[in-house]
């Protein structure tokens, strides 16, 4: 028999016994949408615990430090010897030479100052951040209000909303605005005997820059910034960034500034006459996936490296054990549904029995006959499959919508905790049929070993 | 009345057919041998359970025999697994039963367009076929009827179409005039013998009829308690 001919006679089949063929699709379906609404909640609590973590520029980021600064890290994370190469200093030579590593986007100091922010004559006390260009890509500044810094070198500022709400009960009002930075910045005071040769550097480095001097001054200054966006929550610029900065100035605009940091005084006495020496620099590679390769490049540089690649590692491992056991539970049900498809396929037996007999009498080989069941299981297994994606789906709606309406209440952002992507829709239409199979394999068995003989006898 | 001369359609070689019924062994058909050539149209008589039923089943590849052969076209059947009597029985045989067996949610044209569907024909050439077959029934004007809404003779009818469409060598019917008054019995006998002299096609028909088997048949076997009583003049 051709397949169409198969599935007319299946549809007919099924069209027949409509009431109990419903009854058992939906029991599929209640099995799929279970499934689907249960992983559909796994990977929307991945998928959100990825773009945060992401978003917090921590998971495509190597902290670099001489090796004496990061030994702890370096111990941990498997570093390699810390005696291989004495603690090579990281100057603008080392910047420059992580700079030109493939897969590398950027490489930049961490800086991050104490500072009083003028607005509207009135004071502020609060921290202020560097932000570098390749943060604009990580995601954390998509649901902002206002704008990313419009170039690298923008006297723009984005504020962190708590602090927008100091400023203004409005914060959208903000925008466009201007606020004054006073800030302490830096001056290198004269070297004793080589004043001149140290003063040519001209390097602006971030936190922990020194000049060939012997020491330095501070002087207070000022700068006019334009207020171009606010962020919900603030991202993080790299190792250390989190939850410090409340206002965010362009990391190039931040360097020139040379205002003094908390650190100077340690980074100063450590480092060698006419270098400028950083604590730390943050690479960031391209994707998350070649931290690993750029940590082993950079290594044998001689410094020390730290990334969170083991945790994300990790944190994956713990998704697809809480996936599996939300799949697991998700099945239960759809297993119990298969049970509904055996009893359905075994009493269409039962009622066609002499129909059976009277198929074979006309030519039909037992094949057919379990091709037909088999098609009969399976289009339940296909309805009962998309059905319950839709059911699945519109439960993780009910759950996203739930959730929001709660953390609204509370004046929390807005997120999504079922997602339902493409694979999980095949996936489960797949398994909803691939279970209805294997449901179906014994009534089909049966009904094709049917003796024709009894079967046409049947009243 | 026209008989072919091109061989034996039916060879059955000391057959026999039993089975268990608890703790009885009942020999439904017991070492039966006879021929039955190619376009002839032969009653099979005999009282209830004398084994002509079984026989029939036999005949059709329906059921096996416990031992001995039977031979459709000199094909054996019995050395036949259950993928080939299909085939046998699709190309092979028409049947036709007493209960007329059309299936109750499909049409007449339906119907007999089944055996057409169950042997793979191609859709485009299934529509002439089964307007051929229910053309020579007589039942054009019945094509989008339900079998609830026909007649016993019309149902009947229905399934001798359904039987021809597949254009088989050997129509087999069991009882087909049964469970119909006497005038549309004799309507079907009427039928089946046009069918046979226009087709050529060998019929085997079970009865219990025996005037009947008399005005129609061109030859009546007679069974008691499964055995050959007797084989109408054929050695």
């Amino acid at each position: 028999m051709k397949f169409r001919d198969l599935i007319e006679l299946a549809w007919r089949n099924l069209r027949e016994a409509l009431l109990r063929n419903s009854l058992t699709t939906l029991g599929i379906a209640v099995g799929v949408a279970s499934l689907v609404a249960m992983l559909s909640l796994g990977v929307g609590l991945q998928q959100m615990a990825s773009q945060r973590l992401s978003s917090s520029g921590l998971f495509d980021a190597i902290l670099v430090a001489p090796r004496g600064n990061l030994r702890g890290f370096a111990r941990a994370a498997g570093s390699g010897p810390a005696d291989a190469e004495s603690d090579r200093p990281l100057d603008d030579e080392a910047r420059q030479a992580l700079d030109h590593l493939p897969n590398v986007v950027e490489v930049y100091p961490e800086i991050r100052f104490p500072t009083e922010i003028r607005y509207q004559g009135n004071p502020y006390s609060t921290i202020v951040a560097g932000v570098p260009a390749s943060a604009r890509t990580g995601g954390a500044y998509d649901g902002m209000t206002g704008s990313f810094f419009s170039g690298p070198d923008a006297d723009e500022a984005i504020l962190q909303i708590e602090f927008a709400r100091e400023l203004s009960r409005q914060p959208d009002s903000l925008l466009g605005n201007e606020l004054v930075l006073r800030y302490a910045e830096r001056q290198a005071l004269p070297a004793e005997s080589e004043a001149g040769a140290s003063e040519s550097t001209g390097s602006s480095a971030g936190d922990a820059e020194e000049d060939a001097s012997t020491g330095f001054s501070v002087v207070p200054r000022e700068e006019k910034l334009r207020i171009v966006g606010i962020v919900e929550t603030e991202p993080a610029a790299g190792f250390g960034g989190i939850g410090r900065g409340r206002v965010l100035i362009p990391l190039q605009v931040a360097e020139k500034l040379r205002a003094a940091q908390t650190n100077d005084f340690r980074t100063m006495l450590g480092a060698a006459p006419g270098k400028t020496a950083y604590q730390s620099l943050t690479v960031r590679v391209k994707d998350p996936s070649q931290v690993k390769n750029v940590e082993d490049m950079i290594k044998p540089m001689g410094f020390a490296t730290f990334s969170l690649f083991d945790a994300t590692n990790n944190l994956r491992l713990v998704f697809v054990v809480f996936d599996l056991l939300l799949g697991i539970f998700g099945s239960l049900a759809l297993v119990v549904a298969s049970l509904g498809i055996i009893n359905t396929l075994v009493m269409a037996i039962l009622e066609r029995r002499r129909e059976i007999g009277v198929l074979k009498a006309l030519g039909a080989a037992d094949r057919d006959i379990r091709r037909l069941f088999f098609v009969e299981a399976g289009a339940m297994g296909l309805l009962g499959g998309v059905l319950g994606v839709c059911l699945g789906w519109l439960i993780g709606f009910g759950m996203n919508f739930g959730t929001n309406v709660y953390l609204r209440r509370q004046v929390l952002p807005a997120i999504t905790v079922s997602s339902v992507p493409w694979w999980l829709v095949g996936a489960a239409i797949a398994f909803s049929i691939a279970v209805s199979l294997a449901a179906g394999l014994y009534p089909a068995s049966r009904a094709a070993q049917l003796n024709p003989v009894e079967a046409l006898r049947y009243e | 009345m026209i008989l072919t001369n091109d061989g034996i359609a039916i060879r059955a070689d000391h057959v026999s057919r039993h089975y268990q019924m608890g703790a009885t062994l009942v020999r439904a058909v017991e070492d039966v041998t006879l021929e039955i050539p190619a376009g002839e149209f032969v009653a099979l008589l005999g009282s209830s359970g004398s084994g002509k039923s079984t026989l029939l089943n036999l005949i059709a590849g329906l059921d096996r025999p416990t031992s001995g052969g039977i031979f459709a076209h000199e094909r054996n059947l019995a050395e036949m697994n259950s993928e080939e009597l299909a085939r046998h029985r699709s190309h092979m045989i028409g049947i036709v039963f007493q209960a007329f067996n059309l299936l109750p949610r499909m049409t007449l044209e339906e119907n007999v367009e089944l055996p057409l569907r169950l042997a793979g024909v191609e859709r485009s050439n299934r529509m002439g076929r089964v307007r051929d077959a229910i053309r020579h029934v007589r039942l054009e004007t019945r094509l989008t009827h339900r079998p609830t809404e026909l007649s016993g003779g019309e149902q009947q009818r229905a399934a001798l179409a359904r039987a021809l469409v597949n254009r088989p060598a050997i129509l087999l019917a069991d009882e087909p005039t049964g469970n119909l008054d006497s005038a549309t019995g004799d309507e079907i006998m009427l039928l089946l013998r046009e069918i046979n002299e226009t087709l050529r096609m060998t019929i085997v028909m079970v009865t219990h009829e025996r005037p009947r088997a008399e005005r129609f048949a061109h030859r009546m076997i007679l069974m008691k308690d499964g055995r050959l009583a007797s084989n109408g003049g054929q050695p």
